[in-house]
């Protein structure tokens, strides 16, 4: 297979679930979506957007009210889960507590028919690859949350699927394991070449692991890209918001002693790079990364902003240090903690902070990037 | 006495129960075996002679001398087991479908159906027999229904046969075997049914492998709350099985309140029990075995 194949597709998905207090819940408001061989495709997005009713609607669970899914090229309508090629890991693991690890595992192969030394052979594979071999006779309740997600895992990928489909899978382990497990499901998806479209409201995460990042919100995408597309130009202001860090601000580009700057209903008056298009109105995304304290010297490359420090709180290797501006939002610059000029810097104090100023990204108001 | 402290509380809590047990439960036991070995007074009552012809009469080595032996007795064990087990058998088939759909009802109307199942058993139960008496009989609504329908052309008489006890029988226990199975059905995690379902397992596969399986202790607790009633129960062969059909539990009564023989009387609840507890511990084993082989 070619890596430009089309594994899964899903068009123009609209679902909708009557909510019991009455009225509807457009949980699908025409989703589109194209996962390509050998992708790791995560769906990011807030509770309640929609990530769990996507997966529903492609393992077979949820039918679709328009729209359609399809597998390798086969479309979906009216195919029953246990006949779709797609398999999944699920957000509590529904390991079958009456059965051993071996038969956990092996169900996929037992249900339809393997023959045993086939089947035997395969379920020692499956464990081998998640490093649980010897496991096989314990039950579910035996094991520790690590072990379980293992299993669930080992489970999910014996039937050899066209794609794997997981739904928060890491989220009911602590973080050490959970960095652990993610840099793992990475290598798995790797040796398998298998496709994973897999949910999590874990920014961090999404962009750790991901070829492909789906944002949703209320049901729709927001924006399609490779983590560095979203954090680096994120389509929307929910977008910017969404991923990394950083402030937003809103407002009109207007000219000011012939440089472009973004006036906002507020008062701050923010410099902009050459670039910018007077007249319009877009927000500009600054992270804490683009920020320094302003150096004594005036530099027109600059764009400077007073502040008042609130609170700075260690990181590590940075120290983040949370500033109040003029019209009262808050910003967060992110300075090195090792150096000691910063050192002097108490709360309450007065700072001018400077960034490049065509280094932060303008969103357009219409929804599309600069 | 190293009694440790969370022995001892157990001990003060559960002492009510002990009281209550001793006096009304055992207590009476202990008698009823006791009886069992006397010899049965002219007007009823006891003799306090030992006295193994009770025993005798049911199980074969009466001579006649003193009692005889009557197979009869053993004839009406065996049916009685055997309508009991039918019985399982039968409410088992109706309810665990029926528990299945309840459960799949969405949840305002599941209390609500739950509700109506047991509402019959707020009437009193010779009441509800007798219903059935006047349901199943050869002028009764059955035969009017059928006959008016064109179905058969005579009444069938069913009434005062085995079909009418196992009729009975099943709509007086059938709350025995639903609650249990529907308690265990609610319980199961529906996402288990999914990954079934995901993993390609179809809806037959499903529920041989995932959903019986899990929900089999509802079984079998159903199983034993409607077997042990079955075959004690009286009143409804009394009102349904007329003098044919006659169970353990009719033969006890007759022993007691008719023939006035206590200690015959007393003798066969005795091989009741020891019947019922063997099958039962027979059963347990066997289902403690399934569960370990799974
Ligand atoms: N069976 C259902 N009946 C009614 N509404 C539903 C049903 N399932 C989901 N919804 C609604 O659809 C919307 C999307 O739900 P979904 O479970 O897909 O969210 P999610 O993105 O997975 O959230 P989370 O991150 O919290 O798991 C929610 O508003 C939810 O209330
Ligand atoms: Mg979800």
């Amino acid at each position: 297979m070619r890596q430009t194949d089309t594994i899964a597709e899903v068009k123009g998905a609209v679902k909708s679930f009557a909510a019991p207090e009455g009225g509807k819940v457009r949980a699908l408001d025409g989703i589109s979506l194209e996962i390509l061989h050998g992708q790791f495709v995560t769906l990011l997005g807030p509770s309640g957007c929609g990530k769990t009713t996507l997966l529903r609607t492609i393992s077979g669970f949820e039918e679709l009210d328009a729209g359609e899914v399809r597998i390798a090229g086969v479309k979906m309508t009216n195919v029953p889960p246990h006949r779709r090629p797609v398999n999944t890991v699920f957000q509590n693991y529904a390991l079958f507590p009456h059965l051993s690890v071996d038969d956990n595992v092996g169900y996929g192969l037992d249900v339809s028919g393997v023959a045993r030394n086939e089947r035997d052979r395969r379920v020692n594979e499956a464990l081998d690859r998640v490093g649980l071999s010897g496991f096989g006779l314990r039950k579910p309740d035996q094991l520790s949350g690590g072990q379980r997600q293992r299993v669930a895992l080992a489970r999910a990928i014996i039937n050899r699927p066209k794609l794997l489909l997981l739904d928060e899978p890491l989220s009911a382990l602590d973080r050490n394991l959970r960095q652990t497990m993610q840099l793992e499901l990475k290598s798995l998806q790797n040796d398998l070449g298998i496709c994973f479209l897999f949910v999590t409201h874990d920014q961090e995460e999404a962009l750790t692991m991901s070829d492909l990042v789906v944002i949703l919100n209320k049901g729709q995408i927001e924006q399609t890209g490779t983590p560095e597309e979203l954090y680096h130009q994120p389509a929307t202001p929910f977008v910017a918001e969404f991923v990394g860090d950083g402030s937003l601000f809103t407002g009109r580009i207007e000219n000011t002693s012939d440089r472009p700057v973004l006036k906002t209903n507020d008062g701050l008056c923010l410099p902009l790079g050459r670039d910018a298009r007077v007249g319009e109105t877009a927000t500009l995304l600054l992270r804490p990364e683009h920020l320094r304290l302003a150096p004594d010297q005036n530099d027109e490359s600059l764009g400077i902003l007073e502040a008042t420090l609130e609170q700075s709180v260690f990181h590590g290797a940075i120290r983040n240090y949370i500033c109040r501006l003029s019209n009262g939002a808050l910003l967060t610059v992110a300075l090195d903690a090792s150096d000691t000029a910063y050192k002097r810097i108490t709360t309450g104090d007065q700072l001018r902070l400077a960034y490049p100023r065509n280094l932060p990204y303008l969103i357009k108001q219409s929804g599309n990037g600069t | 006495m190293a009694l440790n402290s969370r022995t001892r509380s157990l001990l003060l809590l559960l002492s009510p129960a002990s009281i209550f047990l001793g006096i009304f439960f055992l207590g009476p036991l202990i008698i009823m075996v006791i009886f069992s070995f006397l010899e049965p007074g002219l007007y009823g009552g006891v003799e306090w002679n030992f006295y193994h012809w009770n025993y005798g009469r049911i199980l074969g080595w009466a001579d006649g001398e003193w009692e005889e032996f009557d197979p009869v007795y053993a004839a009406i064990f065996l049916r009685s087991v055997r309508i009991a087990f039918i019985n399982v058998i039968v409410t088992l088939l109706i309810c665990y479908p029926t528990a299945l759909w309840v459960n799949g009802l969405p949840s305002r109307w599941r209390t609500l159906v739950v509700f109506i199942i047991t509402l019959p058993f707020f009437v009193s139960l010779v009441v509800r027999l007798f219903c059935w008496v006047l349901i199943l009989r050869p002028s009764g609504f059955m035969n009017s229904i059928l006959l008016g329908l064109g179905i058969i052309s005579e009444p069938i008489d069913i009434i005062f046969t085995e079909t009418a006890v196992l009729i009975g029988m099943a709509y007086v226990l059938l709350p025995f075997m639903f609650l249990p199975i529907y308690a265990s059905v609610e319980k199961l995690d529906h996402s288990l049914v999914e990954a079934s379902s995901d993993l390609g397992g179809g809806p037959i596969q499903t529920f041989f492998r995932i959903t019986l399986p899990l929900t089999l202790p509802g079984v079998a607790a159903g199983a034993i709350l409607v077997f042990i009633p079955s075959l004690g129960n009286f009143i409804v062969p009394d009102l349904l099985g007329g003098a044919k059909v006659l169970m353990i539990g009719n033969l006890v009564e007759q022993q007691f309140l008719s023939a006035r023989n206590w200690p015959f009387g007393s003798a066969l609840s005795v091989t009741i029990m020891l019947v019922m507890l063997t099958l039962i511990i027979l059963y347990l084993r066997r289902l403690k075995r399934m569960e370990i082989n799974q």
